[in-house]
Parts: C-alpha cells; structure tokens; sequence
C-alpha cells in the first residue's frame, strides 16, 4: 500500500470510475475530486476523460481547475498523468470541432485522425511501439496492445513522444515532459498491459518525488 | 493496425450466468463476478454481459450488478439488457460499461440509436440484432428473446442501424444458438459486406475452428461466444491458440505460451 495521495480529477467528463478501479486493483487509495484544495494536498495527479475538447476546457474553466492544475503540475512540478481527453487537454490547441486552447503544459496540437480509408472513431485494441528509455515502459513485452477509443490525436514535437501506434499512418500516442505523462489510450481498460504501464507511472511518480528519476 | 477481438458474452438470467440453448432452454452456471474474474486471466479482449430477463420483465437493467462487475474487469465492457432511454444509457456507462447493447429498443424506437451515437459517441452504441428462420424459411429479425418476429430483414436492417450511428452489431442466430455447429456464416457474411462497422459473430460455437471460421470466412472483427467459455477446458487459451496458428491478428496478453500448441481429439491441448 502506498502513502501517496492520488487525486483523479472529476471535471463531468465521462466515468473516473474504472480509473479508480484500476489503481485500487494495485493497491493505492485515490481520489475522484474537483475540490481545489482536496488537489493542492494530493502529490500524484490523474487527469483522465472521455468526449469533446471544447467542453472539457469549458469545465475545467468553469470549475476553476485550469489555473489550479497549472499551478500544480507546471509550478509545483507533481507527477501528472493525462489519459485519452486528459492527454489532449495538455497541448496547446485542438482543431475538434472549431478551434480551441488547451493548457498549453506542453508544445503540441490536436488534430483529427487522417483520413486513410480506415474507419474513425479509431476503436479497439492497437500495438504500441514504444521507447525502451521510457519510465512508463519498462518490463513490458515487445510489441504489447492497448486499448483506444479516439478520433483525435496529438502532433508533437518527437523528442516528445515515447511511444507511437499506426492506423493506417504512425500517429504519437504518448508524451513525456518532465513530470508529464499523457497516453492517448486506455491503460485502466488495457488488461494486464494497461496495469502494467499503470504500476510503471505510479512507481516513477514515487521516485520522482523522491528526486531520485527524471524524465 | 486493429487486432482481431474474441469476446465471451455471458448471459444473466435472475442475475445469474447460464447457458442458452435456442434461447429457450437455460442451464444455470453461477456468480457472473466470479467469471469476469476468470475471463479476467484468460487472455479474452472485452466482455459482454446480456440480461436476458430485463426487458420481459419490464425493468432496468441491474446498474449495482454491473458496477460489481465492472469493479474487476479491466478490459472493455458492454451490457445489454433493459436499456430503453438515453437515461438508461447513462445510468449503465456511469455504473462502468464502455458500450451498451440495445436490441428491443433499437427495433421499437430506433430514434435511440441515433440520439445515443449523438451524446455518447457512436463507439458507446451497439445494436444487437437476433436472426431467426421464420415460417417462410427466410431469415428476419427477433426480439424479445427471440419469440417475437419484426418483420425486419436482416442485412437491411444492419444497413438502417449503421445509417442512424450504430457503432457495432452484436449478430446472434437463434437457430444456431447453443447448438455447437458454428456461426451463421453466410449471414454474417452479407452483413458485414454491407456495413463499415466492425460485427462481432455470436451464436453456435461447439469447437474452437468455428471462432477461426467467423473471421476467414465469415468476415467478422470480432467472434463471440458463450456456453464454449463455460465448461470447456482452457477455452478461450484454445480458441486464441487455434486463431493465431491459422494467422490472424490477434491480441496475447497473458502468461500462456502459445507456440508449437496442438490439439488432441477432443480439442484439448497436448
């Protein structure tokens, strides 16, 4: 059992649920909370979330999360995992459906999947080609699968990215900065791989706290 | 690019899993939290869970069974059974599901698919379309357990529901259902020529060459199946063993070695 304090961020965007699930199943206490201060006193944060950008920014804003969460991960430096929408919110804009800003933690842009002639949404289970140096990935087999629900991704500078899928074109679907993590697929739904990379992050939030790892 | 899909469906009945045969005979298994924790550790790639009473019966579907259920399953999850509304919708997404399955309510009020593939997103909605032989010999649609005919032909009717944002079809042959003889292939087949969206195969599994067969020759993303999960040895092992050895892409991810694998009389591994 661990002795951090997760916070898994509830801003109305799709069930935080089997997240929470996910890290029970590994041993940690967590907490679903839009409560600013409840995200000031934890030391590891989930930003996960399924739907349309525009309205998770809206949240987020509404919520008065923006300026917290910055203040958090940018200032504070606390260990931050984005999944799926939550990887999305973190770049700087998204295309979907008009144009908008996002967070801006890290320099990248979210586009809609190319058209290839496969179908979009992008759904099911995909290879993901990872970088070996990458504390996410460690220990995990050659070429493990996970699980993905999107028909956005995000463009990236490639010193950036850790990890790649193909559909049809290579797209990133995983980023690391500094104490940053964001994964555009589903670990929490991904079987054993998805624990994996999930017990991966929470061990290296732990030593990054520690001083002891960076990215 | 995707990986072939092998999903166990469980079907609830008074809240516990059985086996269907026809969809008119039930043999009782037990606890379905205990074989999501099974299928959890059998290398399967999502899990459907049909409650098969709910809309006879008139009520909603079981939301604290499913959060049960859901509370030990990490890998996509869709319930059917009882989903009426967008409400329903809801209710069954927050309780864990990443899909729902509508079969009743696709064919009385298909404004639902359309609404559902609106708010959720098209991936959250799977219309589950039951075929059977009516008196003419021609195949059509049933609901309700399959005692009901609609009037519906099948490939049209899969056509309509992908037009109003179907994001999957859940096929099941009631001819077929529990009678071991494999998958309504030539069905499955014009269905999934017609439509983009990916249909899961269900109904007749008795060997582990009919999940092969739905993918090579009838066409399907995805092969489903129940009773087979239930009282087979290793099945679901066997059945990705069996896949992978005729080269299909499919997703490994547990301990099990899968190489040099072959079978004896019976189908169990040697």
């Amino acid at each position: 059992m661990s002795e951090s304090s997760i916070a898994i961020i509830d801003y109305g965007m799709g069930n935080l649920k089997s997240v929470s699930n996910a890290l029970n199943h590994l041993g940690y206490s967590c907490h679903i909370t839009n409560d600013p201060a409840h995200i000031r006193d934890s030391n590891i944060i989930i930003l996960p979330g399924v739907g349309a950008f525009g309205t998770a920014m809206k949240n987020l804003r509404s919520l008065g999360l923006d300026s917290v969460l910055t203040e958090e991960i940018m200032v504070k430096k606390k260990p931050f995992l984005g999944i799926c929408l939550g990887m999305q919110l973190i770049a700087e804009t998204s295309d979907e459906k008009g144009s908008h800003s996002g967070l801006g933690w890290i320099k990248g842009k979210i586009k809609h999947l190319p058209e290839t002639g496969l179908r979009i949404p992008h759904v099911g289970w995909n290879i993901l080609n990872y970088k070996d140096e990458s504390p996410l990935y460690q220990g995990l087999g050659k070429t493990p699968s996970v699980y993905f629900v999107h028909s956005y991704y995000m463009e990236c500078n490639q010193e950036l990215a850790d990890a790649y899928s193909d559909y049809g074109l290579p797209f990133t679907v995983s980023v690391c900065q500094d104490n940053i993590h964001a994964v555009q697929y589903h670990p929490e739904k991904s079987h054993h791989t998805g624990l994996h990379i999930l017990q991966n992050f929470l061990t290296y939030a732990e030593e990054y706290q520690k001083g002891v790892s960076e990215c | 690019m995707l990986k072939y899909r092998l999903i166990p469906c469980l079907i609830l009945k008074q809240g516990r899993l059985v086996q269907s045969i026809n969809f008119k005979r039930y043999l009782p298994i037990g606890r379905p939290e205990v074989a999501i924790e099974f299928f959890m550790n059998w290398d399967v790639d999502e899990i459907t869970i049909l409650d098969i009473d709910a809309t006879r019966e008139n009520r909603k579907p079981k939301f604290e069974l499913i959060e049960k259920i859901a509370f030990h399953c990490f890998l996509p999850i869709t319930v059917g059974g009882g989903i009426s509304s967008v409400e329903d919708i809801r209710d069954v997404l927050n309780a864990g599901a990443d899909k729902i399955a509508i079969n009743h309510a696709a064919v009385k009020t298909p404004d639902l698919i359309t609404e559902g593939a609106e708010i959720f997103g098209t991936q959250c909605i799977v219309v589950s379309i039951d075929v059977k032989t009516n008196p003419n010999g021609n195949p059509e649609v049933v609901i309700d357990s399959g005692t009901q005919y609609t009037g519906l032909e099948p490939v049209a009717w899969a056509v309509e529901v992908e037009r109003r944002g179907a994001g999957e079809i859940l096929f099941n042959s009631v001819d077929k259902d529990g009678c071991r003889q494999g998958y309504d292939l030539k069905l499955i087949k014009k269905i999934q020529d017609a439509v983009k969206i990916p249909v899961v195969a269900c109904g007749g599994v008795g060997k582990v060459e009919h999940f092969v067969e739905g993918i090579t020759k009838g066409g399907a993303h995805a092969v489903a199946a129940a009773n087979i999960f239930q009282h087979t040895e290793h099945s679901t092992i066997i059945a990705k063993a069996a896949m992978k050895k005729a080269g299909i892409d499919i997703r490994l991810d547990t301990e099990a070695n899968y190489e040099n694998i072959e079978f004896d009389e019976y189908g169990r591994l040697v």
